[in-house]
């Protein structure tokens, strides 16, 4: 079984994400730590890709950030290395297909599986076009997270019968960044998720309060938050670290009661 | 793997919230193309208001002074609003608008494509919003305003390089957000498919066009036919209909900026290595982690990290050739054919005048070259003085 179904066994799970290498690599091991402290259940980091076409503007920036510190995926793979020592929990990558095709799909693989990552979510990577990496990435025991959009309708039930690890289920139209409301009928994209596939799901793009939190939560398996994280990041810096404990602590609070 | 291939090259790699919109849209596209109706539409539109046919023109100075090849000039430069852009955006914007959309988006380097979807919006009665990077606007302010002048509204993009790359980027963004009412206007052959094919198939009338002008005027097919290269839509259009013809030379003249060697460049074939961005698999300008590189090109038309994946394939299987012409080429070029031909062009076509330059004096006097003049050069007068250290007010 996926060594992510883990982070659905603590109550409703809470998904947090940061930019590795932002705003350095030291610090990225610092935040990452500081989540799973906070009470995260799985973690999230961040390849930096020079063109996050599916990212609003505070992960865009912290992309500029990392990567103008010289963020690079071997210095990725070398920070993740050190998390693993402190720590059991799942982690996932998430970057842009180039990165990883340009890295060959078997070695990026390889390493991923050497270092005890265990899946990768890929935005411009559809369904259609999962094929070419797909069965490398199970070969290494790496699981390629499915996304589901509001617009995805007839798909869902094609996409969620072939999913491993967790289902992404995107909340809101759109690119990444918070909102003051999710208006997405959720609960309808869920049931046919759950219709289909027994894999847990998580909600992302917009989540921001600890309320919001608990509301996905009462629908979905967990709650992935991203751009409330990096903006702590963007706004605290080097400092980032009790900021983001705090913050982690008071949405797994939020969500891990739900039902 | 999914449709849309040209070799290894193309496919569909965009976030599944587009997924649904670019099914419908292929599917569209599928009904639309062999709609009669459409297409009669289109034809009337492409005639009567974009001005086609466009000319063939035999350039004699230029071929006396070369002392080769017989140089004609397909001349795109004289279609409404001034470039080729003009073909692909009535097909795309007249469709959009059978499709029920009310909104277009679109991207723009230079400020051609840009200009063309704010025109085509205008009259076929779609409200139309342009994103253009920053670097663009500034180089391209006259466009801008046009563009405002044709009822649409030009987003600013500061994100990156504020460039095309940028630009596409944010429209990307833009559409993931509202799809239901909107459709993107992809200027070139480039994207996730169906955009490759069916920006190709309104542009291939420059190269349908150009074979039935050039066999009425010399009883036989070119030699060699030569179009500049970002995207690739006006050297696909023009080497379209000659592909099967093994004779005709394909080739293509892509910007070298201050030179190949140099990290000043947009040169993809030349420099860049297979990736996949924008939504298709195709060569791009990437440093070794696949990092997208920050591409330079006097002309906003080129300065693109990609290059269309058909042309990536011609490329690949050896059927087109891809060349580097750098500012310096372009600029001589651009001032070669005002004095000789008494035509101001694009920045963009005139890296095809300046390879033809090179190459025309090797080939003999029965042989013919065809050059897609795929833009006027109003829009770049400015920048030239500015590049010539002439100091000019707009």
């Amino acid at each position: 079984m996926s060594k992510i179904a883990q982070a659905f066994k603590n109550g409703k799970a809470f998904i947090g994400f940061v930019t590795g290498g932002d705003p350095s690599m030291e610090k990225s091991e610092e935040f990452i730590m500081e989540m799973i402290r906070g009470g995260a259940d799985l973690v999230e980091i961040g390849i930096p890709f020079s063109d996050p076409t599916a990212e609003g503007l505070v992960i865009q920036d912290a992309n500029i950030r990392a990567l103008s510190a010289g963020a690079t995926v071997d210095k990725i793979f070398d920070m993740v290395a050190s998390v693993r020592k402190k720590t059991e929990i799942p982690l996932v990558f998430l970057t842009y297909l180039n990165p990883v095709f340009n890295y060959g799909y078997t070695r990026f693989f390889d390493r991923c599986a050497n270092l005890g990552v265990d899946g990768i979510i890929i935005p411009d990577l559809p369904y259609e076009e999962k094929g070419e990496l797909v069965e490398v990435a199970a070969d290494f025991g790496v699981d390629v997270v499915s996304l589901i959009a509001p617009t995805s309708e007839q798909r869902i039930k094609q996409i969620a019968q072939e999913a491993t690890g967790f289902i992404y289920v995107v909340s809101s139209m759109g690119v990444t960044g918070m909102r003051s409301e999710i208006k997405t009928d959720l609960q309808a994209i869920l049931e046919v998720v759950r219709g289909s596939s027994s894999i847990p799901t998580a909600v992302g793009f917009g989540i921001n309060t600890p309320k919001q939190a608990g509301e996905i939560a009462k629908v979905a398996d967990g709650v992935i938050v991203g751009s409330a994280i990096v903006k702590i990041i963007e706004k605290h810096g080097e400092n980032a670290g009790s900021y983001i404990y705090e913050y982690v602590r008071s949405m797994k609070d939020a969500v891990s009661g739900q039902k | 793997m999914a449709k849309g291939r040209y070799g290894i090259h193309g496919g569909q790699y965009i976030p599944e919230i587009l997924m649904n919109v670019i099914i419908n849209l292929e599917k569209s596209y599928e009904h639309f193309k062999n709609d009669p109706e459409f297409n009669a539409e289109l034809n009337k539109l492409l005639s009567e208001y974009a001005g086609r046919p466009s000319l063939l023109y035999y350039a004699e100075k230029m071929t006396k002074d070369l002392g080769g090849a017989k140089i004609y000039l397909k001349r795109e430069d004289l279609n409404h609003t001034g470039s080729h852009k003009i073909n692909n955006v009535l097909g795309q914007v007249l469709m959009a608008k059978k499709m029920g959309k009310t909104r277009v988006i679109a991207e723009t380097g230079a400020g051609q494509h840009g200009v063309a979807t704010a025109t085509a919006a205008a009259l076929l009665g779609l409200e139309c919003e342009i994103f253009m990077g920053k670097e663009d606007t500034d180089r391209q302010a006259l466009n801008v305003y046009r563009m405002q002048l044709l009822g649409s509204k030009v987003n600013t993009v500061t994100s990156g390089t504020m460039t095309l790359k940028d630009a596409v980027n944010e429209t990307f963004r833009e559409w993931t957000a509202r799809v239901h009412d909107t459709h993107y206007v992809l200027g070139s052959v480039m994207g996730p498919h169906p955009f490759p094919m069916m920006v190709r198939d309104f542009q291939s009338v420059i190269s349908q066009e150009a074979r039935e002008q050039i066999l009425k005027l010399e009883g036989k097919l070119p030699d060699a036919v030569v179009a500049c290269v970002g995207g690739g839509s006006n050297a696909m259009g023009m080497f379209y209909n000659f592909i099967g013809d093994e004779n005709v030379k394909l080739i293509g003249c892509e910007a070298a900026g201050h030179g190949v060697d140099t990290e000043k460049h947009a040169a993809t074939i030349a420099k860049g290595k297979p990736g996949v961005f924008h939504g298709m698999k195709s060569y791009f300008c990437q440093d070794e982690y696949g990092q997208i590189a920050p591409v330079y090109s006097i002309s906003a038309g080129l300065d693109y990290p990609g290059i269309g994946p058909e042309h990536a394939n011609l490329h690949d299987t050896g059927r087109a050739e891809y060349v580097p012409v750098s500012d310096d080429e372009s600029v001589a070029a651009f001032e070669y054919l005002a004095r000789t031909e008494g035509i101001i062009c694009a920045i963009e076509s005139a890296h095809a005048v300046a390879h033809v330059q090179k190459i025309a004096g090797t080939m003999s006097k029965d042989q013919i070259i065809i050059i897609c003049l795929s833009g006027r050069g109003d829009k770049d007068v400015a920048a030239i003085a500015r590049y010539k250290g002439v100091d000019i007010d707009e």
